[in-house]
């Protein structure tokens, strides 16, 4: 474990002892996600049923859609990096796919728009592999790769994007600006239809192969030397890997928009819950721990304080603050 | 390091020329690119205006655009590029670090909070009250930053910056919440974004100020420059440490927010200026601070003469057109590190 020096082996505080297993846990969590789900859908319901549920049910898949890409995308990312800071929305991913749309839409103008959203949103998804491997591969060519250094390149590499994006807008035409706006700023409100239709066979393909590569994630975390060692083909694996991890962040940027630090958030909380090191639980984990979070942050929001989508602020200051939390944890230890 | 190496056989009369040989260019070249942005616009101003403006009997369109508009674009341009560079400066020396300034460590952030809470108990507050009130979260949010630095044991070069964008990101999300509170997002976001179209005379004059105090921080360069080498080194020459610290801490708030209500947040200049005047000049800051004085004006110039032609008649505001350089020369520093280390 000489990588993981913020694992959380080191910090947790013992399990509850009649929460023994994390096979356990994870129960507990499914069981807490599930009634979390059912009072969001029915509680308070002041007008027709046959209008509510519907409503709320788009609602509610696709927070659970998000949930599933940022968690699975977070912890397969921390994995193939071998470290728990890092998540894909740091180093700039999610900024990377919007540039993409914008420059897309930018340059073929009204033409983009006439492309049916299947084959655009695969275009989309297509260059975005392409891109964030080579930018990837470039990063981590150095065998004695930096970590602060990385972090800090892709915290800048996201600000570059997210100016120049801003930059596309500017010189955009204001029709254009507002199609394409429609499409990077959802919320969990306005989800488009379709996108959130093509993006469930998505998440289910992604979550069968996942699930089925979960015994060589494992060995994938021991760190790459082992995992040659053991006969993992580390090249191919984690560029499978990291396919995963670019179609994942194109499917939450997609249909909420970027957040940067609830993937780091939520996996961290899954690692100190789960204290396991399976990608079964940490997997399985984070992304209830995520759909809990979501579904429950929303339903506090909505129906305590009346606002409407103002989650992703909140989940993006505790998410800040996780993450100065663990800089200066692991800069300390 | 070099410098003395070099300079040891020149002798006197070498030392006193060589410096204005460098200087008389630079100032000529600043002096270009100033009138060029005087010339630069929807309504033409030709170079007749300029002249006619010297014999001043005329007012007639051109005249006036000039006057009103141009001259004050240009002098902030000037004013604000400096002082957010100078600012930069003093920040890494107080953090001890090359890779921070205060659009990186949540100076620039807390500032626009500040901003936004004026606005919205006390909308009626002068320019001055708000100015004061930027400055005051200015200068908690650096307080913070440093404090949260100081309990870092181990501060590798890296990490420092790190904390800083993370911690700015944070108090951005808490400004971000509250403008979403009281539906004030969009104005917030272009409060916060520099833009220099909307400077005309009378919506200036505030950056005097942040002059002033970037000249006499640049007379306390030498003192800066110990502060810089770490508190036990300050306290053997018999500086007062703490209070260094808090007065470089003040400068750089009230710069910031002079700058921030004025004009809006600059990024990068002050990251990127410092490192590259360093390159060329060395770490003495008594030395540098003059040049780097003079290349954030430079660079400020270029990036909203950019922003201006790109898109003419339109303009990309002066906050954008740096986010895109600045981030992508931040990216090259960062990585020929990198290189250097042979990583």
């Amino acid at each position: 474990m000489k990588t993981l020096s913020t694992s959380p082996s080191a910090a947790a505080p013992a399990p509850v002892s009649w929460l023994g297993t994390p096979a356990r846990r994870l129960w507990l969590l499914l069981a807490l996600a599930l009634l979390a789900s059912l009072y969001f859908m029915t509680s308070q319901v002041q007008a027709e049923w046959s209008f509510v549920l519907p409503l709320r049910g788009k609602k509610l898949a696709t927070m659970w859609t998000v949930a599933f890409a940022i968690g699975v995308s977070t912890v397969l990312f921390q994995t193939v990096t071998n470290n728990r800071i890092l998540t894909p929305a740091v180093m700039g991913f999610d900024a990377l796919f919007q540039l993409i749309q914008s420059v897309l839409a930018f340059t073929l103008g009204v033409a983009a728009m006439q492309i049916p959203e299947l084959s655009r949103f695969g275009m989309n998804v297509g260059l975005m592999v392409l891109l964030s491997t080579s930018l990837f591969v470039w990063l981590f060519r150095g065998q004695a790769s930096n970590l602060h250094l990385l972090l800090l390149v892709g915290i800048v590499a996201g600000i570059f994007f997210r100016s120049l994006n801003n930059f596309v807008w500017r010189v955009m035409d204001p029709n254009e600006f507002t199609v394409l706006q429609d499409r990077l700023f959802a919320n969990f409100n306005t989800v488009s239809l379709p996108l959130l239709l093509l993006s469930l066979p998505a998440i289910a393909l992604v979550g069968i192969w996942v699930w089925r590569q979960r015994h060589m994630l494992d060995v994938l975390a021991l760190g790459r030397d082992v995992a040659v060692n053991l006969g993992v083909n580390y090249q191919r694996a984690v560029m499978g890997v990291l396919v995963v991890v670019a179609i994942l962040v194109s499917i939450s940027t997609a249909l909420v928009g970027p957040v940067t630090f609830f993937g780091l958030l939520v996996s961290n909380m899954a690692y100190q819950l789960m204290h396991s090191h399976q990608h079964r639980y940490t997997l399985a984990g984070s992304v209830l721990l995520g759909g809990l979070l979501l579904v429950g942050g929303q339903m506090v929001l909505e129906r305590l304080f009346g606002f409407n989508t103002s989650l992703s602020i909140v989940v993006e200051f505790l998410g800040g603050l996780t993450f100065i939390y663990l800089l200066v944890r692991k800069a300390k230890g | 390091m070099t410098t003395t190496i070099e300079k040891a056989p020149r002798g006197g009369r070498g030392l006193a020329l060589r410096p204005l040989a460098f200087a008389l260019p630079a100032i000529a070249l600043l002096a270009l690119l100033a009138f060029i942005s005087l010339l630069v616009g929807v309504s033409d101003v030709s170079v007749s205006t300029l002249l006619r403006l010297f014999s001043h009997n005329d007012d007639d369109m051109a005249t006036q655009v000039l006057v009103a508009s141009r001259v004050p674009r240009t002098l902030a341009l000037l004013l604000a590029g400096s002082a957010m560079a100078v600012a930069g400066l003093l920040m890494q020396m107080l953090a001890r670090n090359h890779y921070v300034e205060p659009t990186t460590i949540g100076t620039a952030e807390s500032a626009g909070m500040g901003m936004l809470i004026g606005i919205l108990w006390w909308p009626d507050m002068p320019v001055f009250g708000k100015m004061g009130l930027a400055a005051v979260f200015a200068l908690a949010g650096t307080a913070l930053f440093l404090a949260v630095l100081s309990r870092i044991r181990l501060r590798s070069a890296l990490i420092v910056p790190l904390v800083g964008l993370v911690l700015s990101g944070v108090i951005e999300s808490a400004t971000t919440f509250i403008a979403y509170r009281f539906d004030l997002m969009q104005a917030a976001r272009s409060w916060m974004t520099a833009d220099f179209s909307a400077i005309v005379q009378g919506r200036y004059e505030m950056l005097w100020l942040s002059l002033g105090i970037t000249v006499l921080a640049m007379l306390a360069a030498d003192r800066f420059t110990v502060a810089g080498m770490g508190q036990e080194f300050a306290t053997n020459l018999g500086l007062n440490y703490k209070r260094l610290v808090a007065q470089g801490v003040v400068v750089v708030a009230v710069v910031t927010a002079s700058v921030i209500v004025t004009v809006g947040i600059i990024p990068f200049v002050g990251l990127i200026v410092p490192n590259l005047v360093r390159l060329v000049v060395g770490d003495n800051v008594r030395k540098s601070v003059l040049w780097v004085a003079w290349a954030g004006a430079l660079m400020a110039l270029c990036c909203d003469l950019i922003g201006r032609v790109v898109i003419a008649p339109y303009e990309v505001p002066i906050g954008t057109v740096m986010g895109v350089l600045g981030s992508a020369m931040f990216l090259a520093l960062l990585l020929s590190r990198r290189k250097r280390m042979g990583g």
